[in-house]
This record gives C-alpha cells, structure tokens and sequence, in this order.
C-alpha cells in the first residue's frame, strides 16, 4: 500500500492508539495476577477445592460453594432462557403478524438495555417475597436463576432473531413450495441453518450469566453453603468478589483476586467457543 | 503552486464564447493529431493473489488522441486502466510485473510521488461518484488538497471547468446545492470537471457512458471528443459503436485459455475495425464472437 | 397437524408469558416509581441515607462518570477503528492481533473491571476512590463495542469514494477527514449512543472504583455516587429506602430509554440518508 506523508504520520498516532487497546486486554491480566500472587504464591490450586471452608483471613480458602452457585445459577438460566428465547425469536420471525412482531422485538431490545441492578431491585422486592410465600426465605437460587433468566433472555432472542435472519429466503421459499406446514419449515429448514448462530448467542448469554454480580448479588441471598435445593441461599462468585472487596485486604484481597481470574478464564472459554460456531456459520 | 497560476494565465487568453463548451469545436475523428507516445507500456502482467489477471501486454498510448479500448467484460481492460494511475495500489494481493514509462519516467518506480501522478493522470468511472457534498465542494476539494487555497483562483477554475463540460449554465445557480441532486449524467459531467480542475495531461475513462441513459450518454460523448488534443484519453468501452465514433487507436483485449486477458491487437481505430489483422479481432468487431 | 397447531400454541404463549412478564416489571417500577418523581426529587440532595430528598448530587456524579468515561474512549476508539478499517489490510498480522483483543476485552465480566479498575487506577495510580478512577474504568468496558461501531461505520461507506478521492491524488488522511468521517458520522454518534447506555447501566464496576459518596462533588477527584450504584445501595443496605429506589430506577430507565431512541433514530437516520449538502 502507498501512503503519502500525512498519512504515514497518521497512521503511526493510530497505531499507538490501536496498540494501547489492544495492550488493555494483557494490563487487566497482568494485574488480575499481580494482585493475586500473594496467595496464588503459596497456595496450591487444589486447596481451592479441599479446605474446609471459605475463612479466607484464617488461611482457609475452600470455592466450591461459589463455584457451584455461580455453575448452577448459570446453568438453570441457560436451560430456561433458551427456549424462551429461540420461542421468542422464532414467534417475531415467523408467527406474529408484522406490526405485533415490531412491536415484540422493540419491547426485547429495551429490555436488553435494561440496567442489571435493576432487574436486581425487582427480583429482590416483588419475586423473593413470591418466593418466599412458597418457601422462606424467599431469596434463593431460584429466584437467582430466574432473574438470571430474565437478563439472559434478550441476548439469546435477538441473537437467535438474527440468526434466522440470515437464513437465506431461497431455503424457505423452497420448503414452503414443497409443501411443508409451518412447524416443519421451521424445525426442518429455518432452525438447522441457524444453529450455528444460535449456539453461539447462548454461548454468549451463558457468559453474560456467569458474569452478571449485580443482580444475582440482590436476590441469590448471600449464604456461602452447597445449595441442598432450589429455595436454598446461595453465593456466587462475582457476589463474593462484591461483598468483601470492600473489606478485604492482605491474603484475603488476593483471594478475591484469583476468583476474578477464575471468573474471566470461565467467561474466556465460553466467548471463545462461541466465536468458534459463529466461525463455522460464516464459512458455510 | 505554478501549475494553477499557469492555469489562470490560460483562463485570461481563452476567449468568452457565448457556447458552453470552451474546449473548441468537435474534431473529426482519426487520423491522429500527434504521432508521439506520450504512455508507454511494455510486457505488462498483472495478478491478483495467484490469479493472472493480465498477461504480456505492450502499447503506446499517444499524446492528444483518444485510445478505445474494447473486448469482452472480464479481460482485464479496467486492470489495465488502474495501473496506469497507480490505483492498483490500493488493491490487497495485486501484483504488477512489466515497464510502464509515462513521459519519460518509469511510473512503476516505488519512489515516484504517486499523488502527483494521479493529479496528471485523472480517472473517471463507470458509475459517476460525486461526493456528498456541494457542487462547488465536489471540485475544490482535490484543488484545496493540492495546495490552492484563495477563493478567487478556486472560484475562476470551478467556473472554467463546468463551462468546459458545458455544466455551467445548468448548475450556475445552485453551486452550493449538494452534487447528489443531480442527474446520471449531469453527475459524471461533475465528476470529469473534477478531473479536469486538476490539469491532467491523461484522462483514464471506464466506461463512462455505460451507466447513463442514451441521452447523456450523447452528451458525455461529445464532451469526450471535445477533450481531444488538449487531453490523452484512454476510454474502455463496451460499445464498439462509439468507440468507432471517437477513438484515434483502438486496442482489443480478450482472454487467452481461459486464464488470463492480454492485447491481441492495437493501431488505429480505423485499421482495427475495417481491416483487423487478426482473426479473432475481425470476429468481435462484426459481433460473431464476445 | 396436530404437532404444527401444538407448536403454534406454545410459542404464541411464550410470546404472551415474556411480554407479560416483562410488562409487570415495567409496570411495577413505574407505578411505584412514578408518585415521587418530580423536579425536586431530580435537583436535591438526598436525606437520611436517600431515604428522602432527592438525587441531584447522584445525576451529577453519574454525567461526570459518563463524561470521563467517553471523553477518554472515544478518540482512542475512533484511532483503533480508523486504523483497523482504512490503514491496514482486514487480514493483516496486527489487525487481527488488535480485533482479536477487543473481542477478548468485550467478555470480561463487569466485576472483573471493577477489580482491575480498583488494583490500576485507585491504587496503583492513586487516583483513589474518585469519578476519574470509576470514569476510566467504565472507559476500558465500553471501548469494545465504540470501536465494533465505529468500524462498521466506516467499512459501510462506498468504497467508491476512496477511489475517486484516490484517483484525484487525494491522500487517505483527506479522504478521510473530508469524505468517509462525515458520511459515517451518524453511525459514529449511534455507537457512542450504544456506549453511554451500557456505561450508564454499569453498577459492578463502579462499586469500589468511584465508590459510594453521595454528596455534590467538587472535582473529579472526588468520590461521586453513579444512579446504579445508589438503586443498589437504597435497596440492599437502607431499610425503607425502596420508594427512593423505585424512583431512581425509574429515572435510570427513562435516561436509557432516551439514549436508546436517539441512537436507533440516528442509525436510522444513516440508513436512509438520500441528500447530504455541505
């Protein structure tokens, strides 16, 4: 490529621009570890998995209970939201007539901008005394999981909507000459061709899920223990990382550190498993 | 710069015709005005990534003529063009390979200012691209970006050369009105003012009159031979008719086996269409092949 | 038949029970929201830890927030994203290396930033707990997705313009400075629009990196209160502070809902766009 002078200039000032965010990425990992070394240091990973308890000011740094609150609340989410979501995107798409279907998908955009703190707030004043009606206290993994729910859900409609979006009108135009009754157009030929996007707008979803603090913060109820059932209280990992950071120091901030890295190496997976299926759709 | 205040020297001795078109009455079409090349091109290949896209090419484009050329879509005509200016560098993957000199200096030389080149080899496409801008803004944008700056001098060339393609009386009074308002042919009238604003010695045109409808087509095709003797123009072109009508030499392209374009023949215009050399020449230009 | 009338039902009540579900919580915020909003509830300073009195000192710490966070983002993103779609090729060593970061940046969990944003600017910098610190912090989320819209602003101008602009010997600086920032304009500011929503709807990150002071601020190295942190702290930390949070809530949801229609007219706007004059 030819550049002229101005523009060799230019671009040598956006180059350092580029470079510096793309630099972010290994500054945030960079501190992520360096304020965790403390501990990662002298304890040895499994005894993430084998103290007794999370007493992390006496030296006892067990994580299972957040990481099985955060794997179940997640979990439950992602089964719940998807076929709501696929539902939904398929009833804009293929069932609702066009002014209702506007007005669906505009109402699941807003509600993908909507704040997570106040999905939270909701969560926490209206659904947990519901709950709690049913079995007390009210605030529980599965109110967690249904809020979860909730936030979850836009990200996997409209990443599903687009999905069916891009299927070409060739394949269903040649499904519906065939003959083929709406839920067979859309179970032989629409959903095949977009489950490549769809998986990975669930991916995505399920990322969001395991991320999400505010929120499941409110309404998952806080107690560090092996959730036994549902209407157990339970405490997440990025809920832990928010209710101790205020206070934590030494050793016991740097625990808190080595969640955070736990966090973004789970997240990390998934993101990139997603980008591997929203690879393959692009090469199909 | 000394190459626009030669320009307003010009401007003053021209005499103020009432006809829009300044450039001088419509010349007959060959024989050739001046018998030296102004363009010479040798041996040229061209590939994008693997894939040759020209091959073996060599003519001389001479100066004050107008040069056609005609062939199939796909043979690499508007390759050809692009080197000439040097867009080819804009494309990722495209490699070049040949000696071409234009007035006297190797115009492939990685040092040669290639801004400079492209203000004396200007371009026109296929699809007119006024800029979304004013009219007036649509031509002095390249003037403000080769260094002229006072309104006066820019107001002077903007009138001259909408006189010259004869756009002037039509656009004279809404200059600040945006370029996109106006028609096909309107706009690739706008688009070779722009051109010419910039005092070209060479005008490259890709088809220029395939986009307009048959009536600006006409018009564009007039001014074209109106550029005659003051400007080289190298003109692709689907329409064998026209560029019967107006071309000093013509050269045809075609693809060889299937894989790349080259020349198959080149001289005057007159020669190529009413006694070809070569077969296949002789089958296109009847319309039996292509 | 029966399976395709069967489907047809199921998924005509999904549809139903998500729109049902999404309008009582829309609705629950707005009644319980609505009665104490007023002007004055806007411009005080809250009372009795929020419990009454307003949020004034709160909008001004979360337009500060804002402001630190795109006035920092935005001309590194805008450099990135020129740079990725005029400068270098798509498929070039560095580009990839840089999209491929960003793309990384844009999963990391909101709490994570907190953390780092906590350990690099208050810490480490010594910025302390302050709106700088919490400004910068939401700067680094939202660079993702102002560089991902800024790009594909760019990349959706004709190249046609590049080439005639090349083709009168334009250099790409004019180019772009004269041609391709103007006619993606629109999409640039729909981007930033996209941006300011998502920063404003961050509570995760803020916590510890502006903190939780909700007094009127008097620079940016203060400590300053964003709304989503004040909805947090009203309802999980303030017995009686629900009417209050009901009401910010409402506020932080008007604010997005505004945001989001400016941005989506104005990608609109782009869209369409048949006549620009200059």
């Amino acid at each position: 490529m030819s550049l002229f002078r101005t523009d060799r200039q230019l671009a040598l000032l956006l180059q350092s621009g580029a470079l510096l965010a793309a630099a972010l990425v290994l500054l945030i990992l960079l501190f992520l570890v360096k304020e965790s070394w403390p501990v990662l240091q002298h304890v040895p990973l499994i005894r993430f998995v084998t103290d007794a308890s999370w007493h992390p000011v006496d030296g006892l740094y067990k994580l299972t209970p957040m990481l099985s609150a955060t794997l179940y609340s997640t979990l439950g989410a992602v089964l719940l939201a998807t076929p709501l979501g696929i539902a939904s995107a398929l009833f804009s798409r293929y069932y609702a007539p066009s002014f209702i279907a506007g007005c669906y998908r505009r109402l699941i955009e807003l509600l993908a901008g909507i704040p997570s703190v106040v999905y939270g707030f909701w969560g926490l004043t209206t659904l947990a005394p519901l709950i709690g009606r049913l079995h007390p206290p009210g605030v529980s993994l599965l109110t967690c999981i249904l809020v979860l729910t909730l936030m979850i859900l836009p990200t996997v409609a409209l990443t599903a909507d687009a999905a069916l979006a891009a299927v070409p009108v060739a394949y269903v135009r040649g499904a519906a000459a065939l003959g083929l009754s709406r839920w067979g157009l859309i179970s032989g030929v629409a959903l095949p061709a977009a489950r490549s996007g769809i998986t990975a707008g669930t991916l995505l979803a399920a990322g969001r899920a395991i991320g999400e603090t505010m929120a499941v913060l409110m309404v998952a109820g806080n107690v560090v223990q092996q959730p036994q059932s549902l209407f157990d209280p339970v405490r997440t990992l990025t809920a832990n990382i928010a209710l101790e950071m205020a206070y934590a120091t030494g050793e016991h901030r740097a625990a808190l550190f080595v969640s955070g890295l736990a966090l973004m190496v789970m997240v990390l997976v998934l993101v990139g498993t997603a980008e591997l299926f929203s690879k393959e759709r692009h090469h199909v | 710069m000394s190459h626009f205040t030669n320009n307003k020297s010009e401007q003053v001795d021209k005499p103020n015709t009432d006809d829009a078109y300044t450039l001088g009455p419509l010349q007959a079409g060959p024989p050739c005005c001046d018998p030296e090349p102004l363009i010479r091109v040798d041996n040229l290949s061209l590939h994008y990534g693997e894939k040759p896209a020209l091959e073996g090419v060599s003519l001389d484009i001479y100066k004050g003529c107008i040069t056609a050329l005609i062939g199939p879509s796909g043979c690499g005509k508007t390759s050809f063009l692009s080197v000439l200016n040097r867009l080819t560098d804009m494309i990722p993957g495209c490699r070049v390979s040949g000696n071409v000199h234009f007035d006297h200096r190797n115009l492939r030389h990685p040092a040669l200012d290639v801004q400079r080149l492209r203000r004396d080899i200007g371009m026109i496409f296929q699809k007119p691209v006024p800029f979304p801008l004013s009219i007036r803004r649509n031509i002095e944008l390249p003037l403000r970006e080769h260094g002229m700056s006072k309104q006066a001098e820019l107001n002077d060339v903007v009138q001259q050369v909408l006189q010259d393609v004869g756009l002037w009386d039509e656009v004279k009074d809404r200059l600040a009105s945006s370029a996109l308002a106006l028609s096909g042919g309107q706009q690739q009238r706008l688009c070779i003012a722009r051109a010419l604003a910039l005092q070209p010695k060479v005008l490259l045109m890709d088809e220029p009159c395939s986009a307009l409808d048959p009536i600006s087509s006409g018009v564009v095709e007039d001014l074209i031979q109106r550029l005659r003797g003051k400007y080289t123009v190298v003109i692709v072109t689907h329409n064998l008719a026209q560029a019967r009508r107006i071309a000093n030499y013509a050269g045809f392209f075609w693809i060889k086996d299937q894989r790349a374009g080259c020349l198959i023949e080149f001289g005057q215009c007159k020669q190529i269409f009413e006694a070809p050399a070569h077969e296949l020449t002789a089958a296109y230009v009847n319309g039996s092949r292509g | 038949m029966f399976k395709n009338a069967l489907t047809t039902l199921l998924i005509w009540l999904t549809a139903a029970l998500v729109s049902g579900v999404f309008v009582w919580l829309l609705a629950d915020i707005i009644i319980h929201g609505l009665p104490k909003l007023s002007w004055s509830f806007l411009v005080e300073a809250p009372e009795n830890a929020g419990r009454s009195g307003g949020i004034g000192p709160i909008i001004v710490s979360t337009v500060l927030i804002l402001g630190v966070a795109m006035v920092t983002a935005t001309p590194l993103s805008l450099a990135t994203a020129v740079l990725l779609s005029e400068f270098i090729r798509h498929d070039s060593v560095f580009g990839r290396l840089v999209r491929r970061s960003l793309d990384v940046l844009a999963g990391v969990p909101s709490i994570v930033f907190g953390l780092f944003g906590n350990a690099f600017f208050c810490i480490y910098l010594g910025l302390g707990f302050s709106i700088l610190s919490g400004g910068l912090t939401l700067s680094c989320m939202v660079l993702p997705i102002l560089i991902r819209t800024a790009e594909e602003g760019l990349q959706a101008t004709p190249n046609d313009y590049r080439l005639s602009a090349s083709a009168l010997g334009m250099s790409r600086s004019a180019t772009l400075v004269h041609l391709l920032l103007p006619a993606a304009t629109p999409a640039l500011v729909a981007g930033l629009m996209l941006g300011v929503g998502r920063a404003v709807a961050e509570t995760a990150a803020l916590i510890f990196t502006s903190g939780y002071v909700d007094r009127m601020p008097d620079s940016l190295f203060d400590s300053g209160r964003a709304l989503s942190v004040h909805i947090y702290d009203l309802s999980m930390n303030v017995a009686g502070g629900d009417a209050s949070a009901y009401s910010s809530a409402l506020v932080l949801i008007l604010l997005l809902l505004i945001i989001n229609s400016i941005a989506l007219s104005l990608a609109k706007q782009w869209l369409h766009r048949s006549v620009v004059t200059a």
